[in-house]
């Protein structure tokens, strides 16, 4: 007869979160991936860091080898009126037609929430501050991630460390051939001195011990070995993991952007993003580093964050006030033997002629000054452009810590912002 | 709810009396009562009670959660597990009614899987042992430090893309190597002789037979896994991965082979049985609508559901009465017993269901009529004044009911899936895995096949290529070592 149970009542647990906590972390992945077109798609400059972005998502997916719809066609049935050999039944969409498969490709289209602080997060995970020094004055914490350290003796199967462990097995069989030596020894001794009783029963003792350890090699059919015993649970060694906060020296990032009147909408949107990343970055990855903002047009001005993001523009353009303004403030508050200075420079490079040779002159300080002096030229493809300074600097300036990259798209301002902090730019670290 | 457990138990009795009554032959059932979070994550793992972990079956249960969260499809009445005792899942949510449609529609399943010939390579009493002792093992190997889940992740990964690359027809034996290599000679045996078997092999082809017997299988060889598995050098755990998915997949081809037979079957006796049973005017009504509801056709597609129901709701009505035409087409003795008695249509529709499969079911019994009561037809895409639609381009009439019954043969079942071949596994004597695409006028589908082509090589460890037709010419495409595809056309 049939069973028929109830399973809803029973504290069941839930099957599939392993699972499905996996396959978070490859969507994960690909959001990483896919950072580039994300970017380019949302507008989250100065944007709330709770704010959702919805990221599109292809599946991630199962291939297998299944047929392609190589010519469009397919077999339905309907409701209605029967149909006729040249009826249109309906506009083809996209990933539909072949209706065969369950698994067709294009269809595996899903959304995936993520807040930006979380986007924020991943994008900065794998970059860091170049070329950061040891200075005298050091109070930075870098957040690091969690770190193995030292050895636990109970702990999950995973982080078994096989080579400690042989190690400690190996000490413990050398311990068992001491003690064995030693009773050796000391049953002799008992024998010399004539208390023959004492030595026989040590003498059993050892004996049934030895026996013991030999039935153990056969039963677990070891070869025969020296100072061979069982593997004991408490020789086990596991890995320990800790988080550390790394202690670095003092750093500041300058920010220096070119608020002229040349600057249109777009070339101010594509400044302000790079640094919205690069102020974003030092303040998730860096606990302390501080930032300043200077913008100059003919003149510069050390401004508060929120006017940097938001101040309009007018004005000719001397870049090299820029420069001028962050050695100043760098000569006045932070010395470069004790702090690693970092300076950034946007503009569309369209200079007033008269000022490019100081310009370079005071690039040139500037790097002098700086562990990284980078320039960042504004090129969209539709504007107007005077001159470049970048092919200027490039001719002009060979210091190693000067770089210089051009942004013309929404697109390529992460990709370009990433060139100075990959990891394999950062041979401080 | 408008039911208890004691409700159900007694309408079982009442149902399990009809199933007796009318002749199914059930292995035992059991009932599981689940509510919908536990419905989802049985669909998710197929049903099983214990299943290996995958991060594939996490997706799968999202995708599900997703869609019903959002109202876009509901869940699946029944859920049955081809074993012995069966499992089936009633959900707690279902009201009394749907409760005994799933209940009959789950004993026409039970009894199809224990009586279809599809299904003995199936060792039923075992089902769920063996996906135990699976999910025990991987787990294991997950554990083992030297293992972990990376690797067994990616070798499940690997496996999966491959796993329906097998044996098709399970109830013919799997050749041996010494049968193959028969099988090769025999194809060198000189044809016109009649008698070739009996005289003595004089005009072998002895040079073509050397050439085929250096290959590696001698025949080409389907089940893919199994050869990777035996020819390359892995770990005990990797093989035996192998081995897990290939079981699994193997498990699941009967069930694929027989999709529109089986929910034809289904859905013909719950409807049966429920008919059968004394039901008061509103479980009647509400039944109705709820078996109408199974049998809705679905726009653009075809449910398997109704159209297993017609074709064998047509062939108890022909068996019943036979008419001239069917007498000619099949033959009297079609229509007898094997003692002499005339065939009713209940014999006929138990003897179809132990010998039959998707296949041969639609090629033998799909009528015009069916096809045309189903209001099928085959489209196109096309562009018309600038748009991109979709147009029919055939009906089941006269001329054409017959190459869209074959084109819908094409898509059922494991015919869905493009045959992939092991032509030789040492090609070159360069240990060289050579597939090759047995092309049926469908191509394969590139970007798919690029991917599943890595994990092959991931796989083999060695050079993989794969022959295939994509668009009227012939292609080699192979993966370097860089992971890099590339595809070049031969002719």
């Amino acid at each position: 007869m049939a069973i028929f149970r109830d399973t809803t009542d029973k504290n069941h647990s839930d099957r599939s979160s392993g699972d499905r906590l996996r396959h978070g972390q490859k969507v994960r992945k690909a959001i990483k991936d896919n950072i580039g077109d994300i970017l380019s798609e949302e507008s989250i400059v100065g944007k709330d860091r709770d704010k959702i972005i919805k990221v599109p998502i292809r599946g991630i997916k199962e291939p297998r080898f299944i047929y392609g719809d190589n010519r469009g066609t397919g077999q339905g049935g309907g409701e209605g009126d029967d149909p006729q050999p040249g009826d249109i039944i309906g506009r083809s969409q996209d990933g539909k037609g072949n209706q065969q498969a369950g698994d067709q490709p294009g269809v595996d289209y899903y959304e995936h929430d993520i807040t930006l602080g979380e986007l924020l997060d991943m994008m900065f995970e794998d970059l860091n501050l170049p070329e950061l020094k040891q200075r005298d004055l050091r109070n930075i914490e870098v957040q690091t991630r969690v770190r193995r350290k030292g050895l636990r003796h109970k702990g999950p199967r995973n982080k078994l460390l096989p080579l400690p462990t042989q190690r400690e097995h190996i000490r413990a069989g050398q311990g068992n051939k001491r003690m064995l030596d030693e009773i050796r020894k000391e049953i002799e001794a008992l024998r010399a001195s004539g208390n023959t009783i004492e030595a026989e029963r040590l003498a059993e003792k050892l004996k049934e011990h030895e026996r013991q350890l030999l039935d153990l090699r056969k039963k677990l059919k070891v070869e025969k070995k020296d100072n061979w015993i069982a593997m004991r649970p408490e020789n086990r060694r596991y890995a320990k993991s800790k988080i550390e906060p790394k202690k670095h020296s003092n750093a500041v990032v300058i920010c220096i952007m070119d608020t002229s009147g040349s600057m249109d909408t777009e070339k101010k949107y594509l400044a302000r993003s790079f640094f919205f990343f690069l102020v974003r970055f030092v303040q998730i990855r860096y606990l302390n580093v501080e930032i300043v903002f200077v913008a100059h047009e003919t003149e510069a001005k050390e401004v508060t964050e929120d006017e940097f993001f938001h101040k309009g523009e007018s004005g000719g353009t001397f870049i090299s006030s820029g420069y001028e303004k962050a050695l100043e403030i760098i000569k006045e508050r932070y010395d470069p033997s004790l702090w690693n200075a970092y300076a950034f420079h946007c503009s569309d490079g369209d200079n007033f002629d008269v000022d490019n040779d100081k310009a370079v002159k005071m690039a040139r300080e500037l790097c002098k000054a700086t562990n990284l002096f980078g320039y960042g030229e504004i090129k969209p493809p539709s504007g107007y452009y005077g001159s470049s300074m970048v092919q200027r600097f490039k001719d002009h300036i060979k210091e190693p810590n000067f770089q210089t990259v051009v942004i013309r798209s929404k697109d390529e301002v992460f990709p370009r912002f990433t060139e100075f902090f990959s990891k394999a730019r950062s041979e401080g670290e | 709810m408008d039911w208890t457990i004691e409700d159900l138990k007694n309408w079982h009795e009442k149902i399990f009396e009809k199933v007796l009554e009318f002749g199914l032959d059930p292995y035992e059932q059991e009932f599981e009562i689940c509510d919908h979070e536990q419905m989802m994550s049985y669909m998710a793992y197929s049903g099983m009670p214990s299943h290996y972990p995958h991060w594939s079956y996490g997706k799968a249960f999202e995708k599900t959660k997703t869609l019903y969260d959002y109202g876009v499809s509901g869940l699946p009445y029944e859920m049955v597990i081809n074993s012995n005792p069966s499992i089936a899942y009633l959900m707690k949510g279902n009201n009394l009614c749907l409760q005994l449609l799933t209940m009959s529609h789950v004993y026409g399943h039970n009894d199809f899987f224990k009586n279809n010939f599809t299904f003995k390579s199936t060792d039923a009493d075992y089902t769920i042992e063996d996906f135990m002792s699976h999910a025990k093992r991987v787990r294991g190997y997950i554990e083992q430090p030297f293992v972990g889940l990376d690797k067994v992740e990616a070798v499940l990964d690997a496996a999966h893309s491959l796993s329906l690359q097998q044996r098709r027809n399970l109830a013919r034996k799997k050749l041996t190597r010494g049968e193959q290599a028969e099988m090769v000679r025999d194809q060198f045996r000189q044809m016109t002789d009649p008698f070739g078997s009996v005289h003595k092999r004089e005009k072998f082809d002895d040079e073509g037979f050397k050439q085929a017997m250096e290959k590696n299988p001698p025949a080409p060889e389907e089940d893919i896994l199994l050869l990777i598995r035996d020819n390359t050098r892995l770990s005990e755990w990797e093989k035996d991965l192998f081995t897990i998915v290939h079981d699994e997949a193997q498990y699941f081809i009967p069930q694929i082979e027989t999709k529109i037979m089986n929910e034809g079957w289904a859905s013909y006796w719950h409807k049966k049985i429920i008919n059968s049973l004394d039901l008061d005017f509103g479980l009647a009504a509400e039944f109705a609508k709820n078996h109408a509801q199974v049998l809705s056709p679905r726009p653009g597609q075809i449910n398997p559901y109704h159209l297993g129901y017609k074709i064998w709701e047509n062939i108890e009505k022909r068996w019943d009465e036979p008419s001239k035409e069917d007498l000619e087409k099949f033959g009297k003795r079609n229509f007898e017993n094997a003692d002499g008695s005339k065939k009713t249509g209940s014999n006929k529709i138990f003897e179809v269901r132990e010998a039959d499969r998707d296949q041969s079911f639609i090629r033998q019994y799909l009528t015009k009529d069916i096809m045309r009561e189903l209001k099928m037809f085959e489209y196109e895409e096309t562009e018309q004044s600038g748009q991109r639609v979709i147009k029919v381009t055939k009906v089941p009439d006269e001329d054409n009911w017959q190459a869209m019954r074959d084109q819908l043969i094409k898509s059922v079942g494991m015919n869905g899936i493009p045959v992939i071949k092991v032509e030789d596994a040492n090609y070159n004597n360069s240990r060289h895995l050579f597939l090759k695409h047995y092309h049926d006028g469908r191509d394969l589908q590139l970007e798919y096949a690029e991917k599943t082509l890595k994990h092959v090589k991931d796989l083999w460890r060695g050079r993989v290529s794969l022959e295939a037709i994509i668009s009227n010419t012939k292609n080699i495409c192979h993966v370097d070592d860089d992971g890099k595809f590339h595809k070049k056309i031969i002719y």
